[in-house]
């Protein structure tokens, strides 16, 4: 008799729509946010998680059970998860908030925490070490503690034990790599070289119209998204000055000389 | 006519480049235009081991594409977010 697998991974990877990497950020008239009306597409370290759940299904093949995305964010957002959902990621979940409400990370975390309790049985957790535009870098952290949880944070390599308890995963740290073991469940922040994420093709993009994805709003979940924070102003960093033409090696070390660069 | 099935082949090639075309970073470098020449320039060919040369152009033009973007992504981060190591 085949034996039967003894348990099944499932995995829920949470992604962050992002204004697009290759845009130029503006600060906006009033200086209270940056100029959002531009070019908006996955958080490129979100990319990297999902490609990661992937490759681990590709893995582990029937080991995994499902990969569920979920993302917080105005109702555009749903074109991230279908994004997600394209490169291979089963079912998605949004939580929808008003396009003028920019969740912290905290809220976010308790939101997390709130849909994998809602959920049950989520046995990993790969998120995206930061996002892009606000770069805080602390919503897995914070996860992990809300839940009590295991973090493999900046991780560049994930092993999954045969017996689907615990993972080996290669770190990023300064100055080297640490090697470390954790039990699941477990939360995995990514670094920029775990993987080279896929490109969502276009029937990829069609195909994934049809999975499911379940709307939530943050009252759904008994979460106040509400901003801690209050952003007093936001401004572009100083323009650089430009630079000047010297006519001969003279004046050239005279400059050099008031900048303090050669000795007098 | 060669047969249906490289027909097909040449018509999911031709949508996958003019959806890949909407991403080129380069907005002076006319993609879809260029793809659009070279499939035209094709139109005609009835051999079915030259349209199948032509195919694997294309094939080979798709890869590079998706190569550049990764590439160009992967660099952006590398360069904002890990200063170079002495």
């Amino acid at each position: 008799m085949r034996p039967s697998p003894i348990s099944q991974l499932r995995l829920l990877v949470p992604i962050k729509r992002c204004i697009d990497y290759a845009v130029k950020i503006r600060v906006n008239g009033s200086q209270t946010g940056v100029d959002t009306n531009v070019k908006h597409s996955m958080n490129p370290f979100d990319e990297i998680a999902v490609e990661e759940a992937i490759r681990l299904r590709e893995r582990l093949k029937d080991q995994v059970k499902s990969i569920k995305v979920v993302t917080i964010g105005p109702a555009k957002a749903v074109e991230t998860l279908r994004t997600a959902l394209a490169m291979g990621a089963d079912s998605a979940i949004h939580v929808e908030v008003p396009e003028t409400l920019v969740p912290e990370p905290i809220g976010v975390a308790k939101t997390l925490r709130a849909i994998i309790e809602q959920e049950g049985g989520v046995d990993m957790v790969i998120m995206g070490k930061q996002a892009i535009d606000d770069d805080a870098g602390q919503t897995g952290q914070m996860l992990a503690g809300l839940l009590s949880w295991p973090q493999a944070t900046f991780a560049s390599k994930i092993d999954v034990q045969a017996d689907l308890k615990s993972i080996e995963v290669t770190r990023e740290i300064d100055g080297g790599l640490e090697n470390m073991k954790c039990r699941l469940p477990a939360i995995i922040t990514t670094d920029l070289r775990l993987n080279e994420p896929r490109y969502a093709s276009l029937p990829n993009i069609m195909k994934a119209k049809k999975k499911p994805i379940q709307k939530l709003t943050p009252a759904d979940l008994k979460i106040d998204l509400a901003p801690r924070l209050e952003t007093l102003k936001v401004t572009e960093p100083p323009k650089r000055q430009g630079g000047g033409r010297v006519d001969n090696v003279v004046e050239l070390i005279e400059k050099l000389r008031v900048a303090g660069i050669v000795a007098s | 006519m060669p047969n249906n099935q490289l027909r097909l082949r040449a018509l999911r090639l031709y949508k996958d480049l003019l959806y890949l075309s909407k991403d080129y970073p380069d907005p002076a470098y006319d993609y879809s235009g260029r793809i659009r020449k070279m499939f035209e320039n094709n139109r005609n060919l009835t051999d079915a081991a030259e349209v199948e040369r032509a195919l694997k152009m294309g094939e080979y033009i798709k890869n590079e594409t998706l190569a550049l973007y990764s590439l160009r992504k992967y660099r952006h981060l590398k360069r904002t977010y890990y200063p170079p190591d002495n």
